[in-house]
């Protein structure tokens, strides 16, 4: 059973922003100062025990967040809690408590075999020994590195090197892991051993896990909560249903007839295609399909169909647009 | 005591990581032993034009040659050490990972170099230190307290080498790029450290400048405490003070580089 996530504030952001200077060569030695918000006014909480995926473009603050959150880089401006603590001003205090995965970066000892790498980890985080040996055991199981612990790293396939390095950021028992990008490049198979391993921990240990991905499917197997920034802004932080609303995503119902037919008329849904006795009907995400369905097949003579949910990529690229749309609407 | 350990966890594993690349040593030892004979000639050729350059005769030129070969991997006097990792992660952004971890990032790359040290000492120093003893006439000392002496010289000239190169590859935080500082690097250390010719030789003025660089605690130090030419105390006291002057410095720097400086791949 999944304990109920306690109302406990463990990550708290309160106007959080981070302004970069940045400077632009316009000339023979002229440079031009510029501020860039990486991060513009962001706050949320998470509770300790959740889930929550963090997504956004590239270059929407992802990252910068994370960094705050970390520790490794400090907010221009607002209020950051990891744990009650600043990270920023206790940043190897925090380190005990947290884990840090980065799809595209390793922990791990490069020309050395992979053990080693955890011997350090042990010596780094001061893990007294039965505990590390225990924790070790149950990754190596988990994780499937049992083959692996005698492998320098740099032999190590990409799915192998990540799963060595999530290993790594849970050996201290961190009560929250940031997760950058942690199924990237991967194949199906590892993806699905990946998640399949995050859902356990969160489960199980009701460790507190941060989700940045590109990769929605991730989203959609192991998040609850979903949080969309872009341009440094919270777009949106919710449920993952809710998404699709503040998108005004729609489904599809797709309906076999007994015979040809013209286009179904059916309240809010429109056939948006007919094939021969197949037609394709886009209604609302927010409305019920059982309705719709119950009304067509009372009118028409149905003899199959199948609900397709909405992409949530397209639901974010959507939204993403709209907001666009009102920029530059509000400029003009 | 927690953190003593995992710097000695970090030391073996520096020393591990050059262990693995066998080729690279074997490939090193012999052109240090080459390289080695040819110097050991082109001296020998000058000290019999002028005889006690810079206060040495001949058996001590050769000792020189032989230390220096010994100790051109050892100390990284072209660089090729840690601070080749440290620009390499820096420029990459694999620099955030190492900032997460809750250590100190001076003393965990200080410890990763000690190791190194230790390794190309024996594993690449030692063999073409050997072949000269065997085949030049050399003017090594038989007290045992001078070769202890000479110990504690090699491991400041370690630190102080480190040092160094860890203020350069800071650099990197600011320049994105650390071929140009690389070239910087080689040059001076070979020149300064006195891997062509012992400073001691370095006439007039020049002279005066390069021996209290602190390249000077590098090959000249251990060198002249091993053939009794100093007091190995005054040497201790050199080689230290450049340590902490450097080591402090690399510390403001490495504040100013993670607080100020993006890092990469944001």
């Amino acid at each position: 059973m999944k304990p109920e996530p306690v109302m406990d504030p463990f990550i708290e952001l309160d106007r959080v922003e981070k302004v970069f200077d940045v400077r632009k060569k316009t000339g023979f030695l002229k440079r031009e100062r510029r501020q860039v918000r990486a991060v513009d006014s962001i706050s949320f909480t998470v509770a300790r025990g959740e889930m929550v995926g963090y997504i956004g473009p590239n270059g929407a603050g992802k990252s910068t967040t994370i960094k705050m959150l970390t520790g490794i880089l400090t907010p221009s401006g607002g209020r950051l809690r990891v744990a009650g603590i600043d990270p920023s001003r206790e940043r190897t205090r925090l380190a005990h408590r947290i884990g840090v995965v980065f799809g595209q970066r390793t922990t791990l000892w490069w020309d050395l075999p992979l053990i080693d790498s955890y011997k350090l980890m042990h010596r780094m985080y001061r893990i007294p020994d039965g505990r590390y040996r225990e924790n070790l055991d149950r990754l190596v199981e988990h994780l499937d590195l049992g083959a692996l612990l005698d492998v320098p790293v740099r032999q190590l396939s990409l799915g192998q090197r990540m799963r060595g390095d999530i290993a790594a950021a849970l050996l201290h028992d961190p009560e929250v892991l940031y997760l950058d990008e942690p199924t990237i490049g991967l194949d199906v198979i590892s993806k699905a051993k990946v998640r399949e391993f995050l859902r356990e921990l969160n489960t199980e240990r009701a460790t507190t896990v941060l989700l940045t991905t590109h990769d929605l499917q991730d989203i959609e197997q192991l998040c609850s909560r979903v949080m969309v920034i872009d341009h440094g802004r919270m777009m949106y932080d919710g449920p993952l249903a809710g998404l699709h609303e503040v998108g005004e995503s729609e489904r599809t119902l797709v309906v076999d007839l007994e015979r040809e037919l013209p286009p179904i008329e059916a309240g809010p849904a429109r056939v948006v295609k007919v094939e021969g006795p197949r037609q394709w009907l886009a209604f609302p995400a927010a409305e019920s399909a059982a309705v719709l369905v119950a009304r067509i097949a009372a009118e028409y003579p149905l003899v199959d169909l199948s609900v397709r949910e909405p992409d949530i990529e397209a639901v974010i690229a959507k939204m993403y647009a709209e907001q666009a749309e009102r920029a530059e609407r509000a400029v003009s | 005591m927690g953190s003593g350990r995992l710097y000695l966890a970090v030391a073996v594993g520096g020393f591990r990581r050059y262990a693995t690349y066998r080729a690279a040593t074997a490939a090193g030892v012999f052109t240090n032993t080459v390289f080695g004979v040819i110097l050991v000639y082109t001296y020998l050729a000058l000290w019999d034009e002028k005889p006690h350059l810079g206060g040495y005769d001949q058996a001590q030129a050769v000792t020189y040659v032989w230390l220096g070969q010994c100790l051109y991997a050892t100390l990284a006097i072209q660089g090729g050490g840690a601070e080749k990792d440290l620009m390499e992660r820096i420029r990459t952004g694999e620099i955030a990972v190492d900032l997460y971890r809750p250590a100190d990032l001076q003393l965990w790359w200080l410890a990763g170099d000690v190791g190194r040290a230790l390794f190309q000492m024996l594993g690449r120093g030692v063999i073409p230190f050997l072949f000269g003893a065997l085949f030049f006439p050399m003017a090594l000392p038989t007290e045992l307290t001078l070769w202890a002496a000479f110990l504690v010289t090699l491991l400041l000239a370690t630190v102080v080498s480190f040092a160094i190169r860890y203020l350069v590859a800071l650099s990197v935080f600011w320049l994105m790029d650390g071929t140009g500082v690389n070239q910087a690097l080689m040059i001076t250390g070979i020149f300064f450290s006195g891997m062509v010719l012992p400073l001691n030789a370095f006439p007039g003025v020049l002279g005066d400048i390069v021996r209290v660089l602190p390249w000077a605690a590098q090959i000249q130090m251990p060198a002249d405490v091993l053939m009794g030419e100093t007091d190995p105390l005054r040497a201790y006291a050199f080689q230290a003070a450049w340590a902490v002057v450097l080591l402090a410095a690399g510390r403001l720097v490495q504040s100013a580089a993670t607080r100020r400086v993006v890092v990469q791949g944001g």
